[in-house]
């Protein structure tokens, strides 16, 4: 009797576990049924090399170009992975080999701060000081559009809410590295430096780079604070001074009006499942090379 | 030759640190940026009232509205997170011990999770309501910021428990104990850590988080009442006032900011504290 009711208790339990861990891993597939449906009246119409590749963007008539738009992210994102990589290797490099075990733990405490800060905090820094900046320096290079609000004002926010999380892959790549490595290298009478550029980098090249393809697919996603000092001008950017209009802003920008035009929707919820796709594919890459090291700790 | 190379060494060690301090100096500036702006407009009554009639050309009122709704739905979305990640992280580690390569998949398919932007599932979870006909409301903002954090806790629930499960499971199995019972009753103890530092970062996110909000939650001048009201946030609060071209209401965006750049900061300090007074009472 006793063992029968613990029994069942047990059964419940199971399937609890079964069902929670079951609705997350399957939520990929049902956000991309979701958005897949959603987008299908414009899929049908249009062919999607034209939906893609046009930059004819007139919702009210009809024809949804999302060429803007996509080039718009990859430039924003190619960007900020520009201008981030030097500060997140160097400052890797720093803190796991040659700071000093106080440093190491400020400089830990500021990334676990930064990591923490939300993306609309970033997006208000952004209009605070790099829009201003990125302004005199528009001025300075004639550039037609001397607002500041830009392409490359955008990839510098981007860097920077990437960084945290980059930083902290790195970091822990770094500290992967068997000690016997460094330590025998150091014997054979390299100084650290040394040791550095022509052992652990090679090593874990495949991992560093692995990291800032999980921080690229980031910088794709990211939405409040790109939209908040991108611009949001439906053109090809011809300059990094020159406004742009990413995808995610796009989704963020229209979701209240896109139930009044027809076929809209289906073009706002395309373009979610484009983001949705490309970010996929890169992490399931990524991280299965993040593994190959992991696994060898 | 050999000074040289120890030469070399220095320079990239000052090239280093150069770059380490910029990102220093990075975090001093948003402070000091937001708090520069902020602080002018940031009073009792900001944070202590909701707005007022005229709120939003200038006239009275506060924020009240949106540190509340924030908290609620953060507070919400972590608690149904929590309802789903700590049984789906004991899964992991009792049902399918035996199954080291399947708890690698599940690994690597929840860090590939964690990736998906936050507007994606706004756009999903603003799909699903439309076809279930349900409005915006807190509960359903609730969710969607639980589905979004749940693969971060699942995960570093499931990393603090890698450390110490295995001895502990194997002696618990051979006493007789069912895997479930061996998860709730002792695994428990043993990631309360995880679960309370998880449950933080699960906070923080849920705070912060903005464009998974931006579809579901709504907004309102009101303080929710219930669950299917709905919520103004934080967030969204800076985001709207911010657009706004009266000065007035631009600094209060600022001001918003640095509530909730507070808030933020001492959560994160608080489970920084809390994760070393639990981490005393664990079986290494």
């Amino acid at each position: 009797m006793n063992f029968s009711l613990r029994y069942y208790i047990e059964k419940l339990r199971k399937s609890w576990m079964i069902i929670s861990l079951v609705i997350i891993l399957s939520l990929p597939f049902l956000i991309g049924i979701s958005l897949l449906f959603k987008s299908w009246p414009l899929l049908v119409s249009t062919p999607i090399s034209e939906i893609i590749f046009s930059s004819n963007w007139m919702p009210t008539k009809g024809n949804f170009g999302l060429w803007p738009f996509i080039f718009s992210s990859i430039v924003v994102s190619l960007l900020g992975l520009l201008i981030m990589i030097p500060f997140t290797l160097a400052s890797a490099i720093y803190i796991t080999q040659f700071a000093p075990n106080w440093i190491s733990k400020v400089l830990r405490t500021v990334i676990d701060i930064l990591a923490g800060i939300p993306s609309v905090i970033f997006g208000l820094w952004g209009i605070i000081v790099i829009v201003p900046m990125v302004s005199e320096w528009a001025t300075s290079a004639n550039s037609a559009n001397a607002s500041g609000y830009s392409i490359l004002a955008a990839g510098i926010v981007v860097a920077v809410t990437t960084l945290p999380f980059v930083l902290n892959m790195l970091i822990e790549l770094f500290e992967s590295v068997p000690r016997e490595l460094k330590e025998s290298t150091l014997a054979m009478g390299a100084s650290h430096w040394q040791t550095i550029k022509d052992v652990i980098l090679k090593k874990i090249r495949p991992g560093i780079i692995a990291a800032f393809t999980l921080g690229l697919s980031k910088a794709f996603g990211e939405t409040i604070a790109v939209l908040m000092v991108v611009g949001n001008v439906v053109q090809i950017p011809d300059s990094i001074f020159a406004a742009g209009y990413p995808l995610p802003a796009l989704l963020a920008n229209n979701y209240g009006e896109m139930m009044s035009i027809p076929k809209y929707d289906s073009a706002l919820m395309l373009s979610a499942l484009m983001l949705l796709i490309i970010v996929i594919l890169f992490n399931y890459f990524a991280h299965k090379v993040i593994r190959f090291y992991q696994s060898k700790m | 030759m050999n000074s040289r190379k120890y030469l070399v060494e220095k320079i990239v060690k000052i090239i280093l640190l150069i770059f380490t301090i910029f990102i220093v100096f990075v975090l001093l500036s948003i402070f000091y940026g937001i708090f520069k702006k902020g602080l002018p407009a940031l009073n009792w009554e900001i944070i202590s009232q909701v707005p007022k009639g005229g709120y939003y050309f200038g006239k009275e009122g506060g924020i009240l509205n949106a540190i509340v709704g924030s908290l609620y739905l953060a507070i919400g979305a972590s608690l149904i997170a929590l309802v789903i990640s700590i049984p789906a992280a004991f899964f992991i580690h009792t049902y399918l011990f035996s199954y080291p390569k399947w708890q690698k998949r599940v690994r690597l398919w929840l860090d590939v999770l964690w990736g998906i932007p936050p507007i994606v599932y706004g756009a999903f979870a603003f799909n699903f309501m439309l076809f279930m006909g349900w409005p915006s409301s807190l509960l359903a903002a609730m969710i969607t910021v639980a589905l979004l954090i749940s693969p971060v806790m699942i995960r570093s629930m499931d990393e603090s428990l890698q450390h110490n499960s295995k001895g502990l499971f194997e002696s618990a199995l051979s006493l007789g104990f069912f895997k479930g019972e061996i998860g709730f009753k002792f695994l428990f103890k043993q990631s309360l850590p995880g679960i309370t530092t998880a449950f933080l970062l699960a906070l923080g996110k849920g705070l912060g988080d903005t464009a998974s909000v931006l579809f579901t939650a709504g907004f309102t001048d009101y303080i929710p009442e219930s669950i299917t009201e709905p919520a103004a946030t934080l967030p969204l609060a800076i985001f709207f006032q911010l657009s706004s071209p009266i000065p007035e209401v631009k600094e209060r965006a600022y001001a918003a900011a640095i509530v909730l750049t507070i808030i933020i900061l001492v959560i994160s300090i608080l489970s920084r504290v809390l994760s070393k007074r639990f981490s005393k009472n664990r079986i290494k």
